[in-house]
């Protein structure tokens, strides 16, 4: 591979996760390298959020290793991942309706003026501060950061929850779906904050259904089939048909019009 | 149509905040027409002002002090997403244990005829100590075994008047120490109420305590992901409220010069009340404090109102029955507002 030279970030080795007797995901050997951007692609059920569940702490996983900067990791909660500087953005259990947007970027960091617990005095200030800085860098505009969450548009939320993973994290961070949710132009918004990202030098696992966009905006493309990793293939060196016959398992006859594309 | 969303937008920022109209000025325009309502009748059915009266406005809000003080800890419950039904019944717990150790040796047929004469802290820290354990015993039901806050509190509402008259089987305990009963006479409970609101007024606006409180009813699982220890703060949360209620039930219990195992009653849906009518949504993560003390001027108000105009405490209970729903409503009807919903 062309890449041997460069540090990898986050490797995993047979990683598994059996919920019962379900096989969700079966020893997966993956490799991220440093500044490299990846898709996860899959059909429902590959295992592609299951993968992003073991990486991020949310689930402990059956059996196999993580190793993150050379070290293996074992993730007790997602705060464990955070701290070492993995982020998450997921689409739905990201922030806080009712609360701001500094608020929703430092939740569960807040700057305080000297730690008395949880009765610590907030430096909203500070936050503020920062918020605005971090959206800045990520090339985020959100008019009044006194709003609520709860009074701003599902692509402004959506800016808002990459921003704080990208505040925090200059090691890794994983999407799930970001898109999913949003308009065509919210979604165009979205993937230039990811080019950003990839400028900045900002590792990137994008999990995506959206082959158009895997393509527009990633090195490499891991494509998951019922819980295995299929293969995976340089986005450069390849087409639609190719990760789609992955995807189904059918090598040939995948006619144009197929969901995925 | 991006320009144009633009250009709406940077006139927003321009108007500085544009946000929607907050719950405590929209109980605060209530409080105003209700006020008003009454002064209005007072002139004509009873030929005198309603609202420039002290003596009137002084017991008013004398009145709502006590039931006030159990709001604010109902008030946090309630942002965190729960429901707290047990503080009236603590009220009552705490109203006769705290008064078993506050009595004055000369009364012969005191509860403990050995523990007389205590010191002012002893009875109060006993009190507030059984609030305590009641609240964490809330908290630990809620934040870890996941049983509905509803239930947890109803089993603990039962629970804690049942302790209340087993106490003393049934008996009120009388003839508190004059530095006890001063904690009830004249204003003090007022200054305790305005004390107490102040300190979780700061508390919910400007410390990491307030932050996750909102966070935690807003979006727990966010809120959880973020880091923040959900369970341990449900716990301090509800210790919190629990200890309002000792509090509310040491002043009642002070204020009376007398504890009765009954005391307390309906004042955990008096406090839900207050803090509805203040604003704080009951689906989680809107309210304050502030809001909260309008509510509860506005439920003083009524109060003073109907027995003001002579009118039956019969239409009273439907009235502000009425109003409770009226709130409630609204603040369901302001959330479909919202540009969109989780």
């Amino acid at each position: 591979m062309a890449d041997t030279d460069r540090k990898v970030v986050l490797r995993t080795e047979g990683l598994t996760k059996h919920y019962g007797g379900v096989r969700a995901l079966e020893d997966a050997d993956f490799e991220l390298c440093e500044g490299e951007h990846v898709a996860i692609v899959g059909d429902n059920g590959a295992g592609k959020s299951t993968f992003v569940r073991q990486i991020t702490g949310v689930e402990k996983p059956t059996a196999g290793r993580i190793l993150f900067e050379g070290e293996e990791m074992h993730f007790q909660s997602p705060v464990d991942a955070r701290e070492v500087g993995i982020e998450a953005v997921f689409q739905n259990l990201a922030l806080a309706d009712d609360l701001d947007v500094p608020s929703n970027i430092f939740l569960g960091r807040e700057e305080v003026y000297f730690n008395l617990g949880p009765f610590s005095f907030l430096n909203e200030r500070k936050m503020f501060q920062r918020s605005r800085e971090a959206l800045e860098k990520t090339g985020v505009k959100i008019p009044n950061l006194h709003n609520t969450i709860a009074n701003m548009s599902g692509g402004q939320r959506q800016c808002v929850a990459i921003s704080r993973a990208a505040s925090f994290a200059s090691k890794l961070i994983l999407m799930d779906e970001p898109t999913a949710a949003l308009g065509v132009q919210e979604t165009t918004q979205v993937e230039n904050i990811i080019r950003g990202l990839k400028r900045r030098g900002i590792p990137l696992i994008l999990v995506s259904h959206n082959l158009r966009q895997v393509f527009n905006l990633v090195d490499k493309i891991w494509v998951f089939r019922r819980g295995r990793i299929a293969g995976m293939l340089e986005a450069g060196k390849t087409d639609g048909n190719e990760v789609v016959s992955l995807i189904t398992g059918v090598k040939t006859g995948v006619h144009e019009n197929a969901s995925y594309i | 149509m991006a320009n144009q969303a633009e250009a709406v937008s940077t006139a927003a920022e321009s108007e500085q905040v544009k946000r929607p109209r907050s719950h405590e000025l929209n109980a605060l325009v209530g409080l105003v027409g209700i006020a008003i309502i009454f002064e209005l009748l007072g002139w004509w059915l009873q030929g005198q002002s309603f609202l420039f009266n002290t003596q009137r406005l002084g017991i008013m809000i004398l009145q709502v002090s006590v039931i006030g003080i159990i709001a604010i800890g109902v008030t946090q419950v309630i942002i965190t997403g729960g429901i707290d039904l047990s503080s009236g019944s603590v009220v009552g717990a705490t109203a006769m244990i705290a008064m078993s150790f506050a009595q004055v040796s000369t009364y012969p047929r005191a509860v403990y005829p050995e523990l007389t004469d205590l010191p002012l802290i002893v009875p109060v820290l006993i009190g507030l100590g059984c609030g305590l354990i009641a609240g964490l015993v809330n908290g630990l039901l809620i934040a870890y075994t996941k049983i509905p806050p509803f239930i947890a509190t109803l089993g603990m509402m039962v629970t804690a008047r049942g302790i209340a008259k087993w106490y003393t089987r049934g008996q009120p305990i009388s003839f508190p120490t004059d530095g006890f009963a001063a904690i009830g006479q004249g204003m003090t409970p007022v200054i305790i109420f305005l004390l107490i609101a102040l300190i979780f007024h700061v508390a919910l606006k400007y410390t990491v305590y307030g932050k996750h409180t909102y966070a935690i009813g807003s979006n727990e699982q966010a809120a959880r992901m973020s880091g923040i220890n959900v369970e341990r703060h449900l716990v301090l949360v509800y210790a919190i409220a629990g200890m309002l209620a000792a509090l509310a039930g040491i002043v009642v219990a002070a204020r009376g010069l007398t504890a009765q195992a009954g005391m307390g009653t309906m004042y955990e849906l008096h406090a839900i009340a207050m803090a509805v009518i203040g604003g704080v949504s009951l689906t989680g993560g809107r309210g304050s404090i502030v809001g909260t003390l309008i509510g509860a001027v506005i439920f003083g108000v009524i109060t003073s109102g109907f027995t003001f105009l002579r009118l039956s405490a019969y239409y009273q209970e439907m009235i502000m029955g009425a109003i409770i729903v009226t709130a409630v409503v609204a603040d369901v009807y302001r959330q479909r507002m919202r540009p969109s919903s989780r």
